[in-house]
């Protein structure tokens, strides 16, 4: 078992008094980011990137940034369920399935059993999908190794294929999204050719656009304008955590197991593909519904439909961080952003990882238990703390997050014109968010834009400039098969289901 | 919490109508895109493989396409005309955001982030929570210490300063330590 000795050295790197503070720390501000509104995962950890440029200097450093920045995402994921439990207000667009039977639990006087039911499957999820990226993450790096340009670019088209073939909007929607990613990624200075591209003479844009400030612009900018404009009317539970409850709830749950084990499974499934939390959440809820014993009584408190989100939503955020590390593709935004930051300290993701920064990936992965593990128990212990945060009224809540944007925007890259973007973004958002523009694709197309067009170029000039490089073997034909039919599969499923409709009218009466 | 409803009143823009100028606008970003990328040739480069306006030429292509799609579906969609995509208070409501953010922005370009944060914080409070000013001063300086803590002092990561926030900034630093942050 050569990964746990492994993870046994990760470990013996995570457990210095340091790493455990920073540990700490990045959980208490993911928590305090997932419970504000127009802060979430991906534009927390995007506005508190700039603050590990110094830190991954150091000798070891990037282990410590990305134990910082991984803690607050877990952070974030736990946070999402309080708002949606006491408030009503999903925190995260992944917790909005909590809120179902989250919220009446709580209108009950049960916020105490919702609450330690969300925490305690969050953890559960997120457990099972670290152990998953224990022994799965190494198997797939090492196959990753063989991996040459064309495969690249090929895992890097199943990726924007599957936004197309699992999306739930209008297919046309997401590729419009997605090519302006890869358009506004271009922008800059081509590093194959040192050609300026598309800057027409704007020297602040030579260093193209800046995925982080797109991120915050987008989520966090575009978030608050939406809020403002609905009108934000906070009317919350109240929130005690007796002990008794922690116990009792604890002594209710195994009796879920079934709902937790298909949940794990939905999640960690559609984290390693980039399905997201989200629609993990959604779909992992409505199979619980359907296949519980007491389906009917969803949505009125049921404890199981809290057990099913909330566990396929941290499996599929955590599991997101294994094609990462391994391939280099992030499974949501926020795993974009996390590799953004990878790149920003200098490491390469892809699956040499495993093999040159052995301490960097392991002390990830054993940062992932303990994250969790303390991120349990701070998240039971501290939530009238951060109820009392949501009581803040919005008025002052609201630009606060205004100036976090304009400060993460400017550290990035020290740059006013960088702030004025992120304004920009934020009306973007703001209006693709009404219209149902995903914003994910954008964000992935614009973090890997430049990846893939390095990969696809390696690969044409290796086959000089044919495209059969794409089929020329099993592997990388195999890739790109599933791909072009997850591409084409709102097309395929409405032939299918057109079929099925003239099948019964065609048949004798 | 995407199709948020606003606050009431008629409806001053619909949504397909919204939905054909983003897919103009899109449009016109595509040909931005294309034109520059066959200035920069998107042919074969011997040696040197795809030239540098290859792979945009094409983002560019597949942008202006779905564009057209979305373009037709909004002009045929009869449904979209009748939802709102937003009444005029909900409007003049975003632009009451918009506007002092745009403000502000400018704000710390000119004076530095911290005097220009306090200033925007208070405003923001005493317009829309009709708080007093002094208590938005207050919060809002509250929350500049935090950020000048953060940044400036543990992470060492400096923020933009003006002529304002300059003579700010030794005495807030000397009162930290002084109290033992």
């Amino acid at each position: 078992m050569e990964e746990i000795a492994s993870l046994l050295g990760g470990f013996s790197v995570v457990l210095t008094p340091f790493n455990i503070g920073l540990m700490l720390v990045g959980i208490l501000l993911g928590v305090i980011i997932g419970v504000l509104p127009g802060l979430g995962g991906a534009n927390g950890v995007a506005i508190l990137l700039p603050l590990t440029f110094t830190l991954a200097q150091q000798p070891g450093g990037t282990t410590s940034a990305i134990i910082l920045l991984s803690c607050i995402y877990w952070g974030a994921l736990f946070g999402g369920a309080i708002t949606s439990i006491l408030f009503n207000i999903p925190g995260e667009p992944w917790s909005v399935a909590t809120t179902f039977d989250g919220h009446p639990m709580a209108k009950q006087g049960r916020a105490d059993e919702a609450l330690t039911a969300a925490f305690t499957s969050s953890f559960v999820g997120a457990l099972v999908a670290v152990v998953v990226i224990t022994f799965l993450a190494p198997v797939v790096a090492r196959f990753a190794l063989k991996f040459g340009p064309a495969e690249l670019f090929a895992v890097q088209f199943l990726t924007f294929a599957s936004f197309i073939g699992m999306g739930r909007g209008s297919p046309f929607k997401t590729l419009a999204s997605m090519s302006l990613g890869f358009a506004l990624a271009a922008v800059g200075l081509d590093s194959v050719t040192g050609q300026l591209r598309m800057t027409y003479g704007f020297t602040d844009l030579l260093k193209g656009f800046q995925f982080l400030v797109a991120v915050i612009g987008l989520f966090g900018i575009g978030e608050i304008l939406l809020s403002m404009e609905s009108g934000l009317a906070f009317s919350g539970a109240k929130a005690k955590l007796r002990l008794n409850a922690v116990l009792t709830t604890w002594a209710k749950l195994p009796r879920y197991w079934i709902t937790s084990i298909r949940s794990c499974v939905i999640g960690c499934w559609m984290g390693i593909t980039p399905g997201g939390a989200t629609p993990a959440s959604f779909m992992s809820y409505g199979l619980a519904k359907r296949m519980s014993k007491q389906g009917n009584t969803f949505g009125k408190g049921n404890i199981e439909g809290v057990v099913a989100p909330e566990t396929a939503a941290h499996a599929a955020g955590t599991s997101a961080l294994l094609p990462m590390i391994t391939l280099g593709i992030p499974g949501s935004p926020t795993a974009a952003v996390l590799l953004g930051g990878l790149l920003i300290w200098g490491l390469k993701p892809g699956p040499l990882l495993f093999v040159e920064q052995k301490d960097f990936v392991w002390g990830l992965i054993a940062s992932m238990y303990l994250g969790n593990v303390a991120g349990l128990v701070i998240v039971l212990t501290c939530v009238p703390l951060f109820a009392a945060i949501l009581r803040i009224p919005f008025s002052i809540i609201a630009p606060t997050i205004m100036v976090i944007c304009a400060i993460g925007a400017y550290t990035v890259n020290n740059a006013m014109f960088d702030v004025w973007l992120v304004v920009l973004f934020g009306v973007v958002g703001y209006v693709f968010n009404k219209l149902s523009y995903p914003l994910p694709p954008l964000v992935l197309a614009l973090v890997l834009g430049d990846m893939a067009e390095s990969s696809f170029r390696q690969a044409m000039l290796s086959s000089q400039g044919s495209l059969g490089i794409f089929w020329s073997n099993w592997l990388v034909g195999g890739i790109m098969g599933l791909g072009v039919i997850l591409l084409f599969w709102p097309l395929i499923k409405r032939v299918l289901a057109l079929v099925r409709r003239r099948a019964p009218a065609g048949a004798p009466s | 919490m995407s199709d948020g409803e606003g606050p009431g009143g008629p409806p001053l823009i619909s949504v397909r109508t919204m939905d054909i100028v983003v897919a103009l606008l899109m449009i016109a970003a595509a040909a931005v895109v294309i034109g520059d990328s066959l200035r920069l040739g998107m042919g074969w480069q011997e040696n040197e493989g795809p030239r540098a306006g290859y792979f945009p030429f094409y983002v560019g292509v597949i942008l202006a396409v779905s564009s057209a799609v979305n373009l037709v579906r909004a002009v045929l969609d009869r449904n979209g005309a009748g939802k709102t995509f937003t009444t005029k208070p909900a409007l003049l409501q975003v632009l009451a955001v918009l506007i002092p953010l745009a403000i502000y922005v400018g704000a710390v370009a000119v004076i530095g982030i911290y005097v220009a944060s306090i200033a925007y914080m208070a405003l923001f409070m005493w317009h829309f929570g009709k708080y007093p000013l002094w208590r938005g001063f207050l919060v809002g300086f509250a929350v500049s210490a935090v950020f000048f803590l953060m940044f400036e002092i543990w992470f060492l990561v400096p923020l933009p300063k003006g002529p304002l926030d300059e003579p700010l900034v030794p005495v807030v630093s000397a009162f930290m330590k002084s109290i033992g942050l």
